[in-house]
């Protein structure tokens, strides 16, 4: 009995290890996520910036886009920004979604660091979040122009992501009719 | 060609890493003193090449040496001087080499200044010491190589992110290591005594010095890291509970536990089986803090170098040690000496509830941190888990804990009496209950759980003050003489409870009573904030070494006088930064971060923080009272026979 006790401690050792191996095998910045290849549910979310019309998930169509979920709590967001502002730039259709916060906290995230949105909402209570299976900020959809769902990144979109993955899918589905 | 000498130097670091591993380990099982002092050798001329190693990978940054892939990656020629030579460790290679030149450091340290342990037990350290440090050589060779060549060099290197070129950062890196792989000492020091199947007080002496060394820097380390990411990112939180902040606090709070279990060993010969397998799993969750980072299990600000490769070796370290060490431990542990028994009320019943706390602590925030991988895997389902789940877990825990951290040092050993131990705690008791009323005036009953919280906090100091107060009381005859022959180890125990009490303090001040707004601001725009009028007197361009910063000044009044501020906002090449400005007083901090342009003026976001630089200054005071602890001479004298001729015979009073 009281030798169980002492192996105990090895016993939970293999199960962290076990899991920690497991967890290896999947990369948590590139999941396949159950939308893929599916439609982008329906959503229509108020504005986040003041004056403007808010994001639905039907003005989302009729080109590439990148639909790119944010929170002004949100450290690594601040990772990908500067790129997502130079994608405004070039012209990418880059729309965010403002999660699970006051629409005024993003507001005020957007004036402070730059606005790379062409279209943004807000998802306060983060209802759109679950029917897109959001898991946390930084995460970024790409839609080709039927408003399919074709790849996710969970976490903010590096250097690599963007020129090994993103970039040229992107480029793909501006070539696709 | 000094990146070839480093990479040599290396490549003997690991063979010598071999030797020290085998030597010493079969000397102490014939009991030959030639292999054991073999292995002693090679720890101190191990220690030597990878300083070598280091020496020459910091050479190659300061003098930019593009034609090394490494350095091309992460420095360029417009980065001042200090941060090329910080980059060195900026990298996922740099940091490792850092943390195996840190290890042998530890080890030539035990091997030189380790002469009066048991020379068997001094072997096994050495021996274990030298099997963690082959593992990451190899580690850092195989997978790793921190000395490859580009060819063609490139004119010029890609700077480093500049997030990272900040002091703070430039020490944070080394304090955090200094801590992880300090506890290393600890577990060869648990393992050797498995190996030697004998834990006793003794055992417990020698290794308090070195899990103290281990904490001191780790706690600082923390402490930093919180203090940068206040100013650095620009957004005026101190904690995030990211995953990597998780992994540093995990083997702290552990670590906090093994310090003083430790002590009831050293004291009183009991809990020898479960010291040792604290001293097991601080070091194995520090390896964990190391793997997290690096292997892109979870995504994190601070994760760098993600990939899976790496990840599995450093996987299959912490396998094969922590697996090695708990296997021995469930063999050899139920055969050690069982420890002696103490009452329900003293100082040892005291210190096992600590114990239990922060090992609970522990779990909790191993749990959040791990719990998404864990769901994903059962169920698919991903999750994240954020500031709520500690709100309800870490804090309830927490706070018992802190309520009881006044009753440890003011219990005796053995057993005690209660109606003793109130006498005791009455001065404490009456000084948080005056500081609750006061605060509550103040305050009202809308704050109530910060008023609490203070009054906390003013036990915890009453409570810290009260331990070398009540003994200077009872010796106010000789005041002078009673505070000279106070040990240090008093004094530093009473710092760090009392650094306790500063943290718990700031963090009740900011989380109760912090304010913000956000407003786009004119020059020349007065505006209030917080019992503040603030103007923002000029807006300009000004140009850096490497950068360029839009900076706005702003001039202040209110209740802590006038003072100007001068925050930027800087443009890299690659990215932007914001320099907030701060002003900071002990009753709070004005925080003043600007944004990008808007309406021909800027985007100002303020932040007003009361009391928040308690929060460091608790966490720097801690580990002061570490740095005085471990300046007694009682600590670093290992074998009491040694001791007494050191001991100054006190002279008879008149």
């Amino acid at each position: 009995m009281k030798r169980l006790l002492f192996i105990t401690p090895v016993a939970l050792l293999l199960v962290v290890l076990v899991g920690f191996g497991l967890g290896l095998r999947r990369d948590p910045s590139v999941l396949p996520s159950m939308l893929i290849g599916k439609p982008l549910p329906t959503f229509v979310l108020p504005s986040v910036r003041a004056g403007d019309g808010g994001l639905s998930s039907q003005a989302l169509g009729g080109r590439p886009a990148l639909l790119n979920v944010f929170a002004s709590t949100c450290g690594p967001c601040l990772i990908e920004h500067p790129l997502l502002m130079r994608l405004k730039d070039e012209g990418v259709m880059v729309a965010g979604i403002d999660w699970k916060e006051p629409a005024a906290q993003g507001a005020a995230w957007l004036a402070q660091h730059g606005d790379p949105y062409v279209l943004a909402g807000n998802d306060p209570d983060g209802r759109a979040g679950i029917d897109l299976g959001v898991s946390g900020t930084p995460e970024t959809f790409v839609l080709d122009r039927h408003g399919t769902v074709r790849f996710r990144v969970v976490g903010a979109i590096t250097p690599e992501v963007w020129s090994q993955t993103v970039e040229p899918l992107l480029a793909r589905l501006e070539r696709e009719s | 060609m000094v990146a070839e000498v480093g990479q040599f130097a290396l490549i003997l670091a690991f063979l010598l890493a071999l030797i020290q591993a085998a030597a010493p380990l079969v000397g102490a099982h014939r009991i030959d003193p030639v292999l054991m002092a073999l292995g002693r050798q090679a720890s101190l001329l191990q220690a030597l090449f990878v300083i070598a190693a280091f020496a020459a990978l910091a050479w190659c940054y300061v003098a930019c040496d593009f034609s090394v892939q490494l350095v091309a990656e992460h420095a360029n020629t417009a980065q001042p001087l200090a941060y090329r030579f910080a980059a060195t460790w900026g990298s996922h290679e740099g940091s490792m080499l850092l943390w195996v030149l840190i290890l042998a450091i530890y080890g030539g340290a035990v091997a030189q200044f380790g002469g009066n342990l048991r020379e068997t037990l001094q072997a096994r350290v050495l021996g274990v010491q030298g099997l963690v440090g082959a593992a990451f050589l190899g580690f850092l060779i195989f997978t790793s190589n921190p000395f490859l060549r580009l060819d063609p060099a490139p004119p010029e290197g890609v700077e480093l992110n500049p997030l990272l070129q900040d002091p703070g950062l430039v020490s944070h890196p080394p304090l955090l290591y200094l801590g992880y792989v300090g506890f290393s000492v600890a577990f060869a020091f648990a393992v050797a005594a498995l190996l030697e199947g004998r834990v006793d007080a003794a055992w417990a002496r020698w290794v308090r010095p070195w899990v103290l060394a281990a904490w001191i820097p780790l706690t600082c380390g923390i402490t930093l890291g919180s203090l940068w990411a206040y100013y650095e990112l620009g957004w005026g939180g101190w904690w995030f509970w990211d995953p990597v902040e998780n992994a540093s606090l995990m083997p702290w709070l552990l670590g906090t536990a093994l310090l003083h279990s430790a002590l009831v060993l050293e004291r009183r010969g009991a809990l020898p089986s479960w010291t040792i397998l604290l001293a097991i799993l601080t070091f194995s969750l520090s390896l964990i803090g190391t793997f997290l980072v690096r292997s892109g299990i979870l995504t994190s600000v601070h994760a760098f170098a993600v990939d899976p490769e790496r990840g599995v070796w450093i996987l299959g370290i912490i396998g094969v040690f922590t697996g090695a060490a708990l296997i021995l431990y469930a063999w050899r542990a139920p055969a050690l000496k069982t420890g002696t028994l103490f009452q329900p009320l003293s100082r040892e019943s005291g210190i096992t509830l600590n114990n239990l706390f922060l090992t609970t602590l522990a779990a909790v925030v191993f749990l959040g941190t791990f719990m998404p991988v864990f769901i994903e895997l059962a169920h698919g389902d991903k999750i994240s888990v954020g500031p709520p789940y500690y709100a309800w877990t870490f804090a309830p825990l927490a706070i018992p804990l802190l309520g009881l951290v006044v009753f440890g040092p003011m219990l005796t050993w053995k057993r005690d009496s209660w109606p003793a131990l109130r006498a005791r705690l009455r001065a404490p008791a009456l000084a948080a209950a005056a500081v609750g009323l006061a605060v509550l005036v103040f305050g009202g009953w809308r704050h109530a759980v910060a008023v609490a919280a203070i009054a906390l906090a003013a036990w915890l100091l009453a409570g810290a003050a009260a331990i070398p107060g009540r003994r200077w009381w009872a010796g106010r005859a000789s005041l002078g003489r009673s505070i000279r022959t106070t040990p240090p180890g008093v004094i530093g125990l009473s710092l760090a409870h009392a650094g306790l009490g500063l943290l718990l303090l700031g963090i009740a001040g900011v989380t109760a009573w912090q304010q913000d707004t956000v407003l786009t601001m004119q020059p020349g725009q007065t505006t209030t904030f917080a019992g503040r009028t603030v103007t923002l007197t000029s807006l300009e361009l000004v140009d850096g070494p490497n950068y360029q910063a839009r900076e706005a000044k702003f001039a202040v009044h209110g209740w802590a006088g006038d003072y100007a501020l001068v925050g930027q906002r800087r443009a890299y090449a690659t990215s932007q930064t914001t320099e907030a400005a701060v002003h900071v007083t002990p009753l709070g901090n004005l925080y003043v971060s600007v944004g990008d342009p808007q309406d021909g003026g800027i985007v100002v976001r303020m932040w007003s923080h009361p009391l928040i630089m308690w929060i460091w200054t608790g966490g720097f005071l801690m580990a002061a009272g570490g740095l005085v602890s471990l300046s007694d001479r009682r600590l670093r004298l290992g074998a009491p026979v040694r001791t007494p001729q050191l001991q100054p015979v006190p002279a008879a009073a008149e």
